[in-house]
Order: C-alpha cells, then sequence, then structure tokens
C-alpha cells in the first residue's frame, strides 16, 4: 500500500467537503451545540449562586459514588465540586457522539456515493489498490470527525476553565482522564465505527440506505461508548487505558477485515445491479 | 486504412486477446465465451446493442472484474494478476464521464495526475489537446455534455496509455459534439495506441476501425476489417433502386436470382450477377415503372451490420442514428 496514493483519495474528498457548505455547516452546528451551548448553559447553571438545590443533588450523587470518584472530584465548595463533575465526567460522552455523528455521515456515502456519481467506476479502472481506496475514504471520513473533536475539545476547554474555573480554583481542564479520551480512546471508537460503514456503504443500492445503516451501527457504539467513558469517574487513567485498548483491538481487527471485503466489483456495483435488477 | 490481422492468434504478448471468456451476474450471462483478439496499434470496434456485453467486456479487460472462465491477455499480462500494472497502462473513458462536479476541471486532472503518479504539466497539454484548456478553471457542473467528454478524454489520456478503453465515449452529446469527440478518437487512434471502442452507434465505427466485433447476448458473433466483413457478408453485388410509382417495384424480389429488401422507401436490391442487371431494367421500364434512381451501393458498416446480423440471425437490431 502506498501513503501518498491513499492520502490522494482522502484529500479529494476532503477537498469536497471543504467547499461543500452544506456539509459543514451543520457540522460547525453540531460541534457549537455539544461543545459551546450545553456546556456553557449547563456550568452557567451550576455555577449560579441561586442554584443551591441542583447542586445539591449533584453533591448527592457524588457522596453515593465509591471512594476513589470522590477522591478525584476538585474544589472546596459543593457548587466547585458540582461544576467539576459536570465538566469532566458527565460530558464526556460527547467527545464520542460528536466525530461519530460527523464521520459516519461521509464514510455511509464513501462507497456508494462515488458509485451514484460514477467515481466508482473511474476508481476501479484506476491503478489504485483496493485497499488504498479503502484506506483513502475512511481516512477522508475519520478526519472531519477527528478535527472537529479536537477544535471542539479546544473551545470546550476554554469555556470549561473560563466558567468553572473560578470556582475550582484555577484552570484545571483538560484531566489526564480527557487527554486519554481523547488521544487514546476516541480515534478506535471512531475507526471501528468507520470500518463497519465504509464496508456497509460498498454493499448498499443508495446512499439513502447506507445513511440509515450508519445510523443504526452507530447507535449502538455511542452507546457502548457512553457506558465505557462512565467508568472514567472511577479511574480515569485505568478506564481510559483499558477501554482504549480493548477498542483499539476491535479497530485493527475492524480495519483488517474491512479492507479484506472490499473489491472493484463492489466499486462497480456488479452484484448489487444484479440483486436489484432480480 | 490497411487492414491488420485480426486473429485472436495474433502475438499473444502484445495488444489484447480474450480466449473463451465468460462472466455472468445471477442468472445473467453478461459475457459468455468471448474470444477476440486485438492486435497492439489496432483500433477495435465492439458493436452491439444495449446489453451485448461490450461495457462488461472493458472490465474484464482492465481487471475490474474477474472472468467466470476463460483467460485474458493484455500487454502480455494476466489482469487477475497483474491488474495493477494493466491498469496503469490503460485509460479509460467510462460511459458516464465519472467526473466530481463541484470540483474545477483542473482538480479533476490533478486528481488523476496524482493517482497516475505523472507530473501535472501534462494537465495543460492533455487539455489543450482536447480544446478543454480555457475551461479548466471552471466547475464541472457547469460543463456541457460534451466538455465533460472532452474532459474525460483529456484525463484519459494524462499518463500516456498503451491502451485506450473508451466506453459509448459518445453517449449523450449533440450530433456536433460526437463528431469532435470521434475526431479526436481518429487522432488518437493514429498514434499507435491500441484503442477497444464500445459502441451501440454504427456510423461511430465508420473510419475508424481496423477491426469490427460484431457483439450479441455477451458473444462476438463476427470479427475481422469492415472490409473483409463485407467480402464475408455482403459477396453479391446490390443496387439501389426507387421510381416515381414504387408500388410497382414490389414484385422483383420474384425474379430468379434477386433479392430485394425496403430500406427507406429505396429497393435494395441484391443481384446473384451485375450482367442480370440491364435486362432486369429494360422490363421495369416496359412494365411502365418510371425509375428515378440505379445506383451501385457501397458497403456500410450500416448496411454491413444489418446484412450480417440478417446471416447470423439473433442479434436484436441496433439503434440506427437519425
Amino acid at each position: 500500500m502506498r501513503w501518498n496514493r491513499v492520502w490522494t483519495v482522502a484529500r479529494i474528498d476532503l477537498h469536497r467537503l471543504f467547499i461543500s457548505k452544506d456539509y459543514w455547516i451543520p457540522m460547525v452546528i453540531l460541534m457549537g451545540i455539544f461543545f459551546v451551548f450545553i456546556p456553557w448553559v449547563l456550568l452557567g447553571v451550576v455555577t449560579r449562586p441561586q442554584s443551591l438545590e441542583i447542586v445539591a443533588q449533584i453533591g448527592e450523587v457524588l457522596t453515593s459514588l465509591p471512594g476513589a470518584a470522590g477522591d478525584v472530584v476538585q474544589g472546596e465548595t459543593p457548587q466547585a465540586r458540582a461544576a467539576y463533575s459536570l465538566a469532566v465526567f458527565l460530558l464526556a460522552p460527547v467527545a464520542i457522539v460528536v466525530p461519530l455523528t460527523i464521520s459516519s455521515a461521509v464514510g455511509a456515502q464513501a462507497i456508494v456515493g462515488e458509485r451514484e456519481r460514477g467515481i466508482g467506476e473511474f476508481l476501479a479502472h484506476s491503478p489504485l489498490s483496493v485497499k488504498e481506496i479503502y484506506a483513502g475514504k475512511l481516512l477522508a471520513s475519520a478526519i472531519p470527525g477527528y478535527v472537529a473533536t479536537l477544535v471542539g475539545f479546544s473551545i470546550y476547554a476554554l469555556i470549561v476553565n473560563f466558567r468553572a474555573g473560578p470556582l475550582v480554583g484555577g484552570w484545571f481542564f483538560p484531566t489526564t482522564g480527557w487527554w486519554l479520551l481523547i488521544l487514546w480512546v476516541v480515534p478506535p471508537f471512531l475507526l471501528v465505527a468507520l470500518s463497519i460503514i465504509v464496508r456497509l456503504s460498498a454493499r448498499v443500492q443508495s446512499t439513502a440506505a447506507a445513511q440509515q445503516a450508519a445510523s443504526l451501527i452507530s447507535l449502538p457504539i455511542i452507546m457502548a461508548s457512553y457506558v465505557a467513558t462512565s467508568g472514567f469517574v472511577l479511574d480515569p487513567t485505568l478506564a481510559a487505558a483499558i477501554v482504549g485498548t480493548v477498542a483499539w483491538i476491535f479497530a485493527i481487527w475492524g480495519l483488517a477485515s474491512g479492507a479484506r471485503a472490499m473489491n472493484r466489483e463492489r466499486l462497480l456495483g456488479v452484484g448489487i445491479e444484479v440483486s436489484k435488477a432480480s | 486504412m490497411t487492414p491488420k490481422m485480426t486473429s485472436p492468434q495474433s502475438d499473444p504478448s502484445e495488444g489484447i486477446h480474450l480466449n473463451g471468456v465468460s462472466r455472468t451476474f445471477g442468472d445473467i450471462r453478461a459475457v459468455d465465451d468471448l474470444t477476440i483478439g486485438v492486435p497492439a496499434g489496432s483500433v477495435a470496434v465492439l458493436l452491439g446493442p444495449n446489453g451485448a456485453g461490450k461495457t462488461t467486456t472493458v472490465r474484464l479487460i482492465t481487471g475490474s472484474l474477474r472472468p467466470d472462465a476463460g483467460s485474458i491477455s493484455v500487454l502480455g499480462l494476466d489482469p487477475g494478476k497483474d491488474g495493477d500494472e494493466i491498469r496503469r497502462r490503460c485509460g479509460v473513458v467510462p460511459p458516464k464521464p465519472a467526473l466530481y462536479d463541484r470540483l474545477t476541471g483542473r482538480d479533476n486532472l490533478v486528481y488523476a495526475a496524482r493517482i497516475w503518479d505523472v507530473p501535472q504539466d501534462t494537465i495543460d497539454e492533455a487539455a489543450a489537446r482536447f480544446g478543454i484548456d480555457d475551461a479548466l478553471h471552471l466547475k464541472v457542473s457547469g460543463y456541457s455534455t460534451g466538455m465533460r467528454t472532452r474532459l474525460a478524454l483529456a484525463r484519459s489520456v494524462l499518463h500516456d496509455p498503451e491502451v485506450l478503453l473508451l466506453d459509448e465515449p459518445t453517449a449523450g452529446l449533440d450530433p456536433e459534439s460526437a463528431r469532435a469527440v470521434l475526431d479526436l478518437i481518429r487522432e488518437l487512434a493514429g498514434t499507435g495506441r491500441t484503442v477497444i471502442m464500445a459502441t451501440h452507434l454504427l456510423h461511430e465505427a465508420e473510419g475508424i476501425a481496423d477491426q469490427v466485433i460484431l457483439m450479441g447476448a455477451g458473444n462476438a458473433r463476427a470479427a475481422g476489417h469492415p472490409l473483409e466483413l463485407a467480402a464475408r457478408y455482403m459477396k453479391d453485388p446490390v443496387v439501389i433502386i426507387d421510381a416515381e410509382n414504387r408500388d410497382l417495384l414490389k414484385d422483383l424480389d420474384s425474379r430468379a436470382g434477386v433479392k430485394a429488401t425496403s430500406w427507406n422507401g429505396a429497393l435494395h436490391v441484391t443481384l446473384e450477377s451485375l450482367e442480370t442487371l440491364p435486362d432486369m431494367i429494360s422490363e421495369l421500364v416496359t412494365d411502365g415503372v418510371r425509375i428515378t434512381r440505379i445506383e451501385p451501393m457501397a458497403a456500410t458498416l450500416e448496411h454491413l451490420y444489418f446484412e450480417m446480423q440478417r446471416q447470423l440471425g439473433e442479434v436484436p437490431p441496433p439503434q440506427v442514428p437519425s
């Protein structure tokens, strides 16, 4: 596999996405909702002096957690501890939801979209190997989601520190757990989902069907990631290490299996045309 | 144009050779025991109606599809094993131009240049060759169908391929653009490349083909240089006869050694020998036929096609250009 060719395939898709407002405007809105609006509002609520009842409820939840979790939460006052918990634990799964949503939208049409445009025929007759095409499409799907996450994560860090920092006692975000989440856990979850979605994109008849299938794939992965990241409350470093390692194993298996399943006939859609006709 | 050797037994290390190739999709037998040979540097036209197996044949040649049976040799290589190398040395124009609409013409060519690993300075040269260089900065969505085809043609020759595979290159074009594209293909064919053009339009093969391969139901019904085929399938002289009172010509078919078929109103009369023509004309005049036209017919590919079809049977009629 020649990586310059993989990058050629990925780059043209990224270029198309970059100049396509109907793609990146919803992406920016999604990022805005999850990384800016929701944290801004929620942190705003718990840091208000009038929010004593909410703060008390969060405090009760925190006291019911195992001892290790309690040790992790920083802050001298109940309000500070509530703000810290919200910023560090409650919104952690957002880091998975955003890239999966964005990337699955691109990945879903990675192959079937090319076929509908006739580009599948061009790629099938090109000297690119199917593995290079698969890897290129996968990369082009993963990059927008992951870049959006990195940008969103940076903005989120600023918001968290700006709103909750003064209560907690200074800038405290990102924590070690969040660094591990973004750099070690999110990428394999994204790759697991995309390895299945791009594979499905080569098998379905239309982009609409691919989008449906992508939603079905994304949902359980988002739920799994939610469950996994909630374990960060107990011991962020250990949880991230375990969850990330398991996810990487699945990702590597998924990518290898997806690459093996690709062939030129899927780019041409010949088997699909026949099943459609019959 | 000099007829070239068109037998599948020509040097297998050169050109394109398919031997007993079959490919099915479910219950559909797209290509059925197909044997053809296209010598290096020659132009072959795959001629046949839609569904005859032309596109599948092109896909088999580049190795994009694997055959169920038979063997294929392209430039001495097996597409099943050396597909990447074959595709590196082939230029393909698919039936749909296969371009990114939201990108400019140049972006599309840059993409191909990177895939084939050729310097980008070849882009302007290829674009100029097909008269599309002035529009390279425009988005392809604004291109006419003719411009798209020209861009696809320019893309197909960027890497200076040894083999060109053109699948319905004039599909959807207006007559003027189609003629311009055919002229460009003629020019390419003159540069020593091996060219296979699939088409269902008979006139497109005229003047281009070293070899016409008549396809039907996934098989080559007949193959050869147009002159060879004319000699094979149009042995008897044909004369076009027309008259003011055409109804009086209807009994012409009943004469010994005469076979008449109607074509656009006029009669195509096949004679066993031209020596019978003077007597036949004299008798027609005596019978009151007011003859307006008597013309020996030069065998065009179109007539040849229908004559082959008639003699071979089975092949459904192709689309005749209006």
